[in-house]
Parts: C-alpha cells; sequence; structure tokens
C-alpha cells in the first residue's frame, strides 16, 4: 500500500492540485514536441539537419521523441486496419474467405526484406520531402504490429456472446452503435493485450527502419535507430551506450504511462473474470482518476467517445427478423473475380521471376533457408533449456514471480538490435565464426517471450496438484516429466511460437552485422535478403522473402499448430 | 466397532498445535490455537467445523505439508519433518493430473517410490478394482463425473497402501447422491476390512457424513480454531440416519456449534477489544429477508430446528450457520441449542415494505455493527464527506487475516449501500456520502 500512498492523498483535494500542474506542464510540453516535429517533417530532404545525425548525446531526447512518435503514427493506422479488415472479415461470409488466409500469410512474411522498396514507393509520393522517409519508416512498423491487432479483433468478434447480440437486436441499435457499444468493448482486453505486444514487435522494426540505404543515397531520419547507425558506422561504443540507455527510459515511460493504466483499464471490459486477474491499479490510472484536470478531460474524451459510438448510422435498413439467403449468383461472380485475380498475381511473380531467376537461386535460398531453419531450431532449443527451469523456478514462488514478470515482459519489449553492437564487437575481438556467434542475436529480444510465458504458466499452477506432488514425495525427472511440463506446456508453446517467428524476422538483421569497417557475415537466408536489399536486387529479395515466408508458414503449420492444438487438448486444466 | 481403540499403537500425535500467520509488526493472525490430537490405529476420526476453524490447516500439518508455528507432531514416536510416507490425501477438488490417464494418475505415488513397472500395475488394478473404476484405466479425467473423478483420487491414495488415509472434504464437491454412494462405498470396504490402511482422518463440514462415517469426531471453534469438544460415535455400522439416536446426535452437534463461547474465552477476547476485531460474513441483504421470511412462514411459524431447516434447503451446515449467526449479531433472530428463533424486530422486518426495512435495516447496523457507525462516523467529520476504504481495510487487517478484512469489508459495503448509509466509488475505492440524503 506504501506505493499509494500519494494518489490516495491526491484523491482528497478537489481544488486544482500540484497533480493538476504537473500534468498541465506535461500536456503542454507534449504539443510543443509535437508541433515540433510535425514541422521537421515538412523540410525538404536535403535541407541542412534534416537528416543528419550528430551524437551528442544531448540531442537524444529529441531522437526519442520523434522515434516515439513514429511508433505512435503507426499504432494509429494499425488501429484503424485493426477495425476496418477485422470487422470486414468477422462481418462478411465473403471477405472472410479471403481476409483470413491473407492475414495468415501477412503474419508470416518478414517485410523488413521490403523496406527499400516501400522507402522508394513512398519517396515518390512526396518528392524530395523528409515526410516521404517518415512515411515509409511508419509503415515498415504499421507492418510489425498491424496483422495480430486485426486477428484478435477478428476472434473476438466472432465470439460475442449471443445473449448479449439479441440483447442488442432487440433495442434496435444499429449496426453502428452495437459496433461501438458492443463490439469493440468486447474485444477491448484482447485488444489492448495484442496492442501492446505489438508495440513492443515495433520498436525493433522503427529502430531498423530510421537508417535506409537505397542504391548510392544513405539517408537518415532523426530517431534513435538513426543515431545507433552513425554509431556503428564511427565504431563509437559510448554513444551505443547512451542509445540504449534513452530506449531504456522511453520504454519504461510509455509503459508505465500508457499501457499499465489501459491494461487495468481494458480488464473492466473483461466477460468473464479470470482469478488472479486482480492486480491493484497502476498508479498512472489512479493519477488520471484522481487529478482534477486529467480527470476532467477523461471525461470529455469519455463523452464524446459515448456520443461518436451512439450516432444513429445505419449501414443498412433495420435488421429483418429472418436472414437472408445468401444470394448463388453473387457468390459465383465473386469467385470469378477472385480466381482472376490470382491468375493476374501468378503472371506477374512469373514475369518477375523468368526475367531474372533460375532455379539455380531458388535452390541456394532453399538451402540457405535451411540454415536458417537450422539456427531457430537450435536457438529454440538452448532457450527452453535455459529459460524453461527458471521461469519455473519464477513462477511457482509467487512473490518473485510478482517481480519477475514485469522485468521479463519489458525485456521482450526492448528493441534488440540495439543490443547488437556489444555482442558484434566481442565477435571481431576474439575472432569468432559469424556463422555460429550471430546466431545469439536472433533469439536475443525473443527469447524473453518464453520467460514471461512459463512464469504465467507456473504461478497459474493449481497448488492442490503441488500438493498432491509433494504427499506422494514426487521429485527429480518424475516431478519435471509428469507434474510440471505438462502444466506449463500450453504456455509455453505460445511463447515459443511468438519467439520463433521473431527469430526468423530477426535473421534479415541479425545475420549481418558491421563494426567501423568491419563486416560480419554469416550463411543464411536473413543475410541474403539483406545483401540483395542493399543491391537493390528486388526479384531476389522477392525471392528471399518468399522462401522465408515459406520456411515461417511450414514451421507454423506443421510443427507449432499441431503442438499448440495437442497441448490445448491435452494438457490444459479444467 | 468396538471402542477398544485406547490399546491401540499410536499414529499421529498433535500436542499444543499453533499455527500463527505473522502479518507486519501486528498481531499475530491465529489459525489454530492449543489443538491436541492422538489417533491410532483401527479408527476413523471426523474434524469438524466452520470454513475457517483450521481443520483443513491441522491436515496439512498432519501430512507433514505444512509445518506448524509451535507445538509438536509426530508419527509413529518420531517427530514429523516433511510429507510422511505412510500417509496419503485425498482432496476436495480430486487434484488428478489432468494430462494422465485414470491408471497413470494411480501409478504416480509408485512411480515416486521407484516400484518396478510390473508390480505398478498390479498394484493399481487391485485399487482401481476395489474402488470400483474397473474399465475406465485409459480414461481422462476430464471425461469422467465428479464421482468418479474422487473415485481416483481414492484410489490413486489407496494404492500406496498408507497406514493413514487423510481426506480434505472430499465429498463437498459431489452431488447429493453421488456423495452417498460414495461414503457407503467407503464405510463397507472399511468394515469389511478391505482398505488397505490402518486409519482415517477426514475433514469434514457436513455433521451427518462424519456421525454416520466415523468413530470419533472433533468439533473445532472458530478465529482462532479449536478443538471445542470431542464426541465418541457410539452407533455400529451401518448405520441409519433416520434412528432417533442418530438425529438425537445431530442436533446435539448442531447444538454444539451453535452454542455461543464460553465466558472464559469472551474475556480473553475483550483484551483486545476494538470496534474493527469483529469478522462479518459474506452475507447479503437478499439472503438474510429471505431466511426471515421462510422462518416468519408455514411450516416454522418463527422458529425452526436447524437440522431440519438446512435439510429442507439443502444447506449444510457451512452455509446456514453463518446466516443464522448474522441475524442473531444484528438482532434479528436467536440462535439456540440448535433451533433459530425469529426475534420481534426480524418480524417486524418480514411484515414490513421495502422503506420499513430499509429502516429497520439500518437501525440495526448502526446499533450493532460498530465498522458501519465508524465509516458513517468519519464520513459525516470530513467537510468533503469522502474517506478512503483502504484505511480501513488496514486497520481491519490488523485484527484478522486480509481474507477475512475483505470479506467484512465487501460485507458493509453492500449493507451500506442497502441502507443508503453511504455510497462506495469501486474505482477510486472511496466511501462517500454522494447520492445519500
Amino acid at each position: 500500500m506504501r506505493a499509494n500512498a500519494i494518489p490516495s492523498m491526491a484523491a482528497s483535494w478537489r481544488l486544482p492540485n500540484i497533480w493538476d500542474a504537473v500534468a498541465f506542464v506535461c500536456v503542454i510540453g507534449a504539443l510543443i514536441a509535437f508541433g515540433h516535429v510535425a514541422k521537421g517533417t515538412l523540410v525538404p530532404i536535403d535541407a541542412p539537419g534534416a537528416t543528419e545525425i550528430s551524437l551528442d548525446p544531448a540531442n537524444l531526447p529529441s531522437y526519442a521523441l520523434r522515434t516515439t512518435l513514429r511508433m505512435f503514427a503507426a499504432l494509429a493506422a494499425s488501429l484503424l486496419f485493426t477495425f476496418t479488415y477485422g470487422t470486414a472479415a468477422a462481418k462478411s461470409r465473403r471477405a472472410a474467405l479471403v481476409l483470413v488466409p491473407v492475414l495468415d500469410v501477412l503474419q508470416s512474411v518478414p517485410i523488413l526484406g521490403f523496406l527499400t522498396f516501400t522507402v522508394v514507393f513512398f519517396m515518390s509520393l512526396f518528392p524530395g520531402k523528409v515526410l516521404g522517409l517518415e512515411l515509409a519508416a511508419i509503415f515498415a512498423i504499421f507492418t510489425s504490429q498491424a496483422w495480430n491487432m486485426a486477428f484478435s479483433m477478428y476472434q473476438s468478434l466472432r465470439t460475442v456472446p449471443a445473449d448479449l447480440q439479441e440483447c442488442a437486436t432487440s433495442f434496435q441499435l444499429t449496426g453502428w452503435q452495437k459496433f461501438w457499444r458492443l463490439e469493440v468493448p468486447f474485444a477491448m482486453p484482447g485488444l489492448v493485450w495484442n496492442t501492446m505486444m505489438s508495440m513492443s514487435g515495433g520498436w525493433f522494426f522503427v529502430v531498423a527502419s530510421e537508417a535506409v540505404t537505397v542504391g548510392d543515397n544513405n539517408w537518415k531520419l532523426p530517431g534513435i535507430g538513426s543515431y545507433v547507425a552513425v554509431a556503428l558506422e564511427q565504431s563509437d561504443i559510448v554513444a551505443v551506450f547512451w542509445a540504449i540507455m534513452a530506449m531504456l527510459l522511453v520504454i519504461l515511460a510509455y509503459d508505465q504511462l500508457l499501457f499499465r493504466p489501459l491494461v487495468a483499464w481494458s480488464a473492466e471490459f473483461r466477460f468473464e473474470t479470470t482469478a488472479g486477474a486482480t492486480a491493484s491499479d497502476p498508479w498512472m490510472l489512479r493519477l488520471i482518476r484522481r487529478t482534477r484536470i486529467l480527470k476532467m478531460i477523461g471525461d470529455a474524451i469519455g463523452d464524446a467517445a459515448v456520443w461518436f459510438g451512439g450516432l444513429p448510422i445505419a449501414f443498412q435498413r433495420k435488421p429483418s427478423a429472418q436472414q437472408a439467403q445468401p444470394s448463388r449468383i453473387v457468390d459465383a461472380i465473386y469467385g470469378v473475380i477472385l480466381a482472376a485475380l490470382v491468375l493476374l498475381a501468378l503472371r506477374k511473380a512469373y514475369d518477375l521471376a523468368s526475367e531474372t531467376l533460375s532455379w539455380h537461386d531458388v535452390g541456394e535460398a532453399s538451402l540457405l533457408g535451411l540454415f536458417t531453419m537450422v539456427r531457430v531450431a537450435v536457438l529454440m532449443v538452448v532457450a527452453s533449456l535455459i529459460w524453461v527451469p527458471i521461469g519455473v523456478w519464477f513462477g511457482l514462488r509467487p512473490v518473485w514471480a510478482r517481480r519477475a514478470q514485469p522485468v521479463a515482459q519489458f525485456l521482450a519489449a526492448f528493441p534488440a538490435n540495439l543490443l547488437f553492437p556489444p555482442f558484434v564487437l566481442t565477435i571481431v575481438y576474439f575472432h569468432l565464426s559469424p556463422d555460429i556467434w550471430l546466431t545469439p542475436l536472433m533469439v536475443l529480444g525473443t527469447q524473453w517471450y518464453i520467460l514471461f510465458n512459463v512464469i504465467a504458466g507456473a504461478a497459474a499452477y493449481p497448488g492442490d496438484l503441488q500438493e498432491v506432488a509433494k504427499n506422494f514425495r514426487i521429485g527429480g525427472w518424475l516431478w519435471w516429466r509428469t507434474v510440471i511440463i505438462p502444466g506449463i506446456f500450453p504456455y509455453y508453446v505460445t511463447g515459443a511460437i511468438t519467439a520463433s517467428g521473431g527469430s526468423w524476422n530477426a535473421a534479415i538483421v541479425a545475420e549481418v552485422a558491421s563494426w567501423g569497417d568491419t563486416k560480419l557475415h554469416a550463411h543464411g537466408l536473413g543475410a541474403y535478403i539483406a545483401d540483395a536489399t542493399d543491391k537493390g536486387d528486388l526479384p531476389h529479395v522477392v525471392l528471399g522473402v518468399v522462401v522465408m515466408s515459406l520456411f515461417v508458414v511450414l514451421f507454423n503449420r506443421l510443427l507449432w499448430r499441431p503442438m499448440y492444438a495437442y497441448a490445448q487438448r491435452r494438457f490444459t486444466l479444467a | 466397532m468396538d471402542t477398544a481403540v485406547p490399546t491401540q499403537p499410536v499414529l499421529v500425535d498433535v500436542s499444543a498445535c499453533r499455527q500463527a500467520y505473522h502479518k507486519d509488526a501486528s498481531a499475530d493472525l491465529v489459525v489454530l490455537d492449543d489443538v491436541n490430537l492422538t489417533l491410532r490405529e483401527g479408527e476413523i476420526v471426523a474434524l469438524l467445523g466452520r470454513s475457517g476453524s483450521g481443520k483443513s490447516t491441522l491436515l496439512r500439518i498432519v501430512s507433514g505439508l505444512l509445518k506448524p508455528t509451535s507445538g509438536a507432531v509426530t508419527w509413529r514416536g518420531a517427530p514429523v519433518t516433511g510429507p510422511t510416507e505412510g500417509v496419503a490425501m485425498v482432496f476436495q477438488s480430486f487434484a488428478l493430473f489432468p494430462w494422465l490417464t485414470v491408471q497413470e494418475n494411480v501409478e504416480l505415488g509408485l512411480e515416486a517410490r521407484g516400484v518396478p513397472k510390473s508390480k505398478r500395475e498390479e498394484l493399481s488394478e487391485q485399487a482401481i478394482d476395489m474402488i470400483g473404476l474397473g474399465g475406465f484405466e485409459n480414461a481422462y479425467p476430464k471425461e469422467l463425473s465428479g464421482g468418479m473423478r474422487q473415485r481416483v483420487g481414492l484410489a490413486r491414495a489407496l494404492v500406496v497402501h498408507p497406514d493413514l488415509l487423510l481426506m480434505d472434504e472430499p465429498f463437498s464437491a459431489l452431488d447429493v447422491l453421488t456423495a452417498e454412494t460414495l461414503r457407503t462405498d467407503l464405510i463397507d470396504l472399511w468394515v469389511d476390512g478391505k482398505l488397505p490402511v490402518k486409519s482415517v482422518l477426514m475433514v469434514t463440514h457436513n455433521i451427518e457424513e462424519a456421525v454416520l462415517m466415523c468413530d470419533r469426531i472433533l468439533v473445532f471453534s472458530s478465529n482462532p480454531g479449536r478443538v471445542a469438544s470431542e464426541l465418541v460415535v457410539p452407533f455400529a455400522h451401518p448405520r441409519n440416519r433416520l434412528d432417533p439416536a442418530f438425529r438425537q446426535m445431530v442436533d446435539d452437534i448442531y447444538a454444539l456449534m451453535t452454542r455461543r463461547p464460553a465466558p472464559e474465552h469472551k474475556v480473553a477476547a475483550a483484551a483486545a477489544v476494538s470496534p474493527l476485531a469483529m469478522p462479518l460474513h459474506r452475507v447479503g441483504t437478499n439472503i438474510m429477508a429471505g431466511l426471515m421470511e421462510t422462518l416468519a412462514g408455514e411450516p416454522y411459524n418463527g422458529r425452526a430446528d436447524l437440522p431440519a431447516l438446512a435439510g429442507a434447503l439443502q444447506y449444510e451446515v457451512d452455509d446456514l450457520l453463518p446466516l443464522g449467526e448474522t441475524l442473531q449479531m444484528l438482532g434479528f433472530a436467536l440462535l439456540e441449542e440448535g433451533d433459530i428463533t425469529l426475534a420481534d424486530t426480524g418480524r417486524r422486518f418480514v411484515e414490513a415494505d421495502v422503506d420499513e426495512r430499509k429502516s429497520l435495516f439500518t437501525e440495526a447496523i448502526r446499533q450493532h455493527v460498530p465498522l458501519v457507525k465508524m465509516i458513517r462516523q468519519v464520513l459525516d467529520e470530513r467537510w468533503n464527506h469522502r474517506a478512503s476504504a483502504v484505511r480501513f481495510r488496514d486497520e481491519l487487517e490488523d485484527h484478522m487475516s486480509p481474507e477475512y478484512a475483505e470479506d467484512t469489508l465487501r460485507t458493509v459495503i453492500g449493507w451500506g449501500r442497502y441502507a443508503e448509509l453511504f455510497s462506495y466509488d469501486e474505482e477510486a475505492e472511496q466511501f462517500s456520502l454522494e447520492d445519500i440524503e
């Protein structure tokens, strides 16, 4: 209770108080900073300072701010995408036929490989302006955030309880009203959680996408990612350290200021109460609820949202009692259009491939894919061997689990590419083999998913089963085999799926690394894509990305999905 | 059964056992206080009491899962330091591993002892057949009904041929008919000498179950848990629930459990007197009104025998006693010798309309619940008429366990809202006088 002392004191003051003053200054500061950044994006790209990076740590706060704002711009786009794409997929049978599998594939495509080409595209939209580069970076982040958010929305919309649906219909809510009053609130807990996960993934991309090379041009958007890129070029380890510190602070800030309150707030929308989800309110939420001005702002936003959601917009006439039979003719037309699109896409792909690619290229890419797959598999095994016992140890001790869980989540959010330089430096210094020693970098940022899922699983392990184990004095390997591992397995698989997917993506930045003039190069599909991107060789990038997507999809379909289904079927409690 | 048990060897001896949870700097929260128990071979003993009387804690102390704060526990004369080999436990929640089949679950204890596979299969088959699970060997727990699951729990405990079988409310998660079948099956095996155990110690809050199955009953009083009395059940198996002597014993135990604490305890408690040292049961206003209406109506006409009332309402003693005690505390009813009698205020409450009921209830809680009085007083004194609930919870926790404090606070919030004495903002965790005239 000690930690809550300040907000509960704030509770008894009704006049504007010190917290109002603090809040006021913060809001003004945020507005000024935002304006500053917005102005920067319209500057011509060649203007002095527009794409210059200085390694002076004094610049880091403004770099950090711009990086963060990119994140949130992408987040806004992702939310828009989620509400439209996810809803369309859930509401329309015909749309779902295409949208759902497309989303599934998009989740597995390493968009990082396309970065160069999206930059060219957005630059051509705003010739000579920084805005084009900004949009390209935001798009890259968007592609790392949007898919799982849309999926979460889709799944929530599919599972809205029938009685609530009927209730909404009987009150004659329009489609719009029903969406905001019932469906969005119902989807909220899952959506907030996935948004948080997306943010974690996004940091990785924002750092990777700020410094872009297209042909001979080398642009660097002001931001932490560019700062690190320059530090690498100039072999400045102190600057790298400063960047890591800045990033730590930024992530800590948005985690405390935004996501903790959001997650706690979204718990109100939880349809069924799951045990153990009653963490005390984060201090920021208390502050918002108890500070007069913040509360007024919050209430105003709430009122606006209520008004917005209550608009009597109807997309179709009043829902009729009987469902109309789906028209076979429309189905047929729809099918023909789809078939035409698929043929067109095949034709385009064939054209691109036949001009420059040979079967030899395909074979090479596949072989390199195998190398990377071996890396990912080995990493998963090693990371599991390390983190499962540690996670179980923490999870079975409630006090430690409470302490370790946020740390693990925090580490998962930290963009691991910022941590690459010290590793690279070590490899260079000891003349280690890049093929082996670059590998751990792939799992650097993603291993934490295994850890915090295992902690969650062990923490949720039923006390009575633990007592049985003690009562029958089950110990050693028998305990691991029959008591604990099956109990945490569903959680472990969830974490491992995320970790393995992330590692594939990370291969593109982890299999090639540089320090000053030294280039480290491992054999693998990630390096293949990175090299092709450097050369601006579109066909080979496409080939590499397609092969990698195939590997990821197959990995998921043949290994993780069956494992997850088995875990769900056999190992879930209750 | 023969009552010459004292000649049998002693299995477990618990003496001067005390279990307390230490909370910060404040006084210890005592769960068990000065409990003595001697268990010999050849008897079934029940620990009977309400929830929170520490009986499950005592069971865990006997099994070696929990180390008492003070006091000595011996197993066949040797001090208990960890889980004891000769003890097997059956859980209220069954506690079966969902990823193991019936057979694997049953074999688990044998596997832990390093029994070779062929021997394991032989023993588990015996246990499975004995307990009536034959044919279900390959089923997973989730495929079984509650009754079948508890049979697996029993088989798992019995397969290791423990000297002592511990059962923690083994039948309370089952429906009435299933529970009865399991009880009689178990007793039949015991009487025929087929049960591979020397003694059984079971925790229950079902009085009839204790009288039906056990040779000896230790009745616990709550807060802190003490052995209030010890009874020997003199009937031979099979016992008949409708036998007048059986009914009389059940009635007597009800009377025992509703009896007010002996004066000496009261004096001891008064030493630490505080308006907040009074835990409240989580009893809502609707259920109180419902019970008063039932009591006022036919056939009770204001007075009911608790066992009969419990039977008619399908309540267990654990549901009914807190309710009756709450009514008594508020002056609406009187508990005496296993009977509950509606008091005058209770009768007036039943006859009143909604507003009058509220004012009667307001009167009652202001008069009898110091915490309510205190909250209202603080709110009246504050210029903004607001007060944080955290403060009251902290003060409650100085006198009771966090769970009791939470229950008490929740109850007071519900009552205060019904009485319109104060309102409560869940998000801000604040009491206030908003919307209260």
